[in-house]
């Protein structure tokens, strides 16, 4: 017998969310300026162009997407470094599916794996332990990018990697913090954002609380919203009400996942194998301790630390409007490349290749 | 890649559960929940591990407030 998950069906009836946006009208048209709501989730990015949930809002009622696309935001450097990793014959590199097609400055791992370069796609970090503990005469390299979601899973298979004793599993990690993005775009007088559908994944490990301080200083709603599509629109209608009472605080809609404290365990296991580092994040610059760095205790399984690689700067797309797009400032539909010369099978930006990329969901779900 | 997907667990040995969704199963640990699972319940699962439970209670609850807020009278 399949087994569904019961509650899913029941947060996409069409009928509740037909109901849900009639109120959103209604409510929408107390505002006296329009709104600007921005997911920072990719799955939120997905899910909103795949239930076409723009056409259900009024006009006055905006949703923009942000940075919430691990891929997305991952700069070209980190793509070269990966590459320079594929040139030594002892490694295997190991990656999630979606950055096997990122292009770098000369190539993309795709090629280079056509090209005969060891590139092994897992499913789990764990996956890549096993190929480590399998190939004892090789080195596994893992490409560690994601949010925190994605950085407690990778902190897990470094703690296997040493439980296990190997020699031969490093991590180049280039992981990122959510909120402290957040809190760059919410300055931005340029978005004028007026509420956020924070992510649901990366809050099941920092809990609601983590948009507290963001929420204080700027006064504005954040609200930690599910990813079905009546989830979405009860987490548009709490922004909704927030801003017609003029409120500022977070609220959490995904109550059946997320909690207010997060993930303790999670939170344990992250602090123990990363510390809080400067990072470059595509479009959006340099931001102070908005990345997460492998601590010296475990420098062993650190990539950066053990290959010492060392790449050319790297060479941006002029074209590519990638940038702006993950800003929210841009939509794809503003990019002179989008579904001409760039498409999911040839992407010339980063926010095409992946699924949760924001042009790329533009292009399967219409423009 | 963060995608993650809600499943039912269906078998668990220690920190390892055979979780299931629309007939797919998959194997996935349980190491990073802070909180017990047993089979049965609902879990969500991402790259190869469960990150969090879904509390079915605060489902019905969110999904009774959904129709209570949202039902064809409330709409002014
Ligand atoms: S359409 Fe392609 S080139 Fe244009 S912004 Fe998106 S990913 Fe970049």
């Amino acid at each position: 017998m399949k087994h569904g998950v019961k509650f899913q069906d029941e947060f996409r009836d069409r009928g509740l969310v037909k109901n849900m946006a009639a109120n959103i009208r209604a409510m929408a048209e107390r505002l006296t300026h329009p709104v600007n709501f921005m997911e920072v989730c990719g799955t939120h990015t997905m899910s909103i162009y795949q239930h076409g949930i723009r056409t259900l809002l009024p006009e006055n009622v905006r949703l923009v997407s942000g940075p919430g696309c691990p891929v997305c935001v991952t700069p070209i450097s980190y793509v070269d470094k990966a590459l320079a990793c594929t040139t030594d014959p002892l490694n295997i590199v190991a990656t999630f599916g979606d950055m096997l097609r990122v292009p770098g400055s000369y190539s993309s791992l795709m090629e280079e794996r056509a090209g005969g370069a060891d590139i092994r796609i897992v499913y789990s970090p764990l996956d890549a332990v096993s190929l480590a503990k399998n190939n004892p005469e090789r080195r596994v390299v893992f490409l560690g990018i994601g949010f925190e979601t994605t950085a407690q899973t990778i902190a897990a298979s470094i703690l296997a990697a040493a439980s296990l004793e190997l020699k031969n599993y490093c991590v180049l990690a280039a992981h990122k913090t959510m909120p402290a993005a957040m809190e760059i775009l919410t300055a931005d007088p340029e978005l004028n954002l007026t509420g956020y559908l924070c992510p649901p994944h990366v809050s099941t490990v920092i809990g609601g609380n983590a948009y507290k301080p963001l929420a204080d200083k700027y006064h504005i709603p954040c609200v930690v919203t599910g990813f079905e599509p009546a989830d979405v629109m009860q987490g548009i209608e709490m922004l909704l009400v927030q801003t017609l009472r003029d409120e500022g605080k977070v609220e959490i809609q995904y109550s059946r996942a997320v909690s207010w404290g997060g993930n303790p365990k999670a939170q344990a296991i992250l602090h123990q194998l990363f510390e809080p580092c400067n990072t470059l994040w595509r479009g959006l610059g340099v931001l102070p301790d908005s990345g997460l760095a492998i601590r010296g205790e475990y420098a062993e399984f650190d990539a950066e630390r053990v290959l010492a690689l060392d790449v050319p700067d790297a060479l941006e797309n002029p074209a590519c409007l990638c940038g702006e797009v993950l800003k929210g400032k841009l939509t794809p539909a503003d990019c002179p490349l989008f579904a001409g010369v760039c498409t999911p099978e040839s992407p010339v930006g980063a926010c095409m290749v992946s699924s949760e990329g924001t042009c790329a969901a533009a292009y399967k779900y219409g423009r | 890649m963060c995608l993650a997907v809600p499943m039912k667990i269906v078998s668990k040995d220690g920190d390892n559960v055979v979780a299931e969704v629309d007939g797919v199963q998959k194997e996935a640990s349980v190491m990073l929940l802070a909180e017990e699972v047993a089979v049965g319940d609902y879990v969500i699962v991402h790259a190869g591990f469960a990150i969090s439970r879904l509390d079915e209670e605060y489902a019905e609850e969110t999904l009774r407030l959904m129709r209570e807020v949202f039902s064809d009278e409330g709409i002014t």
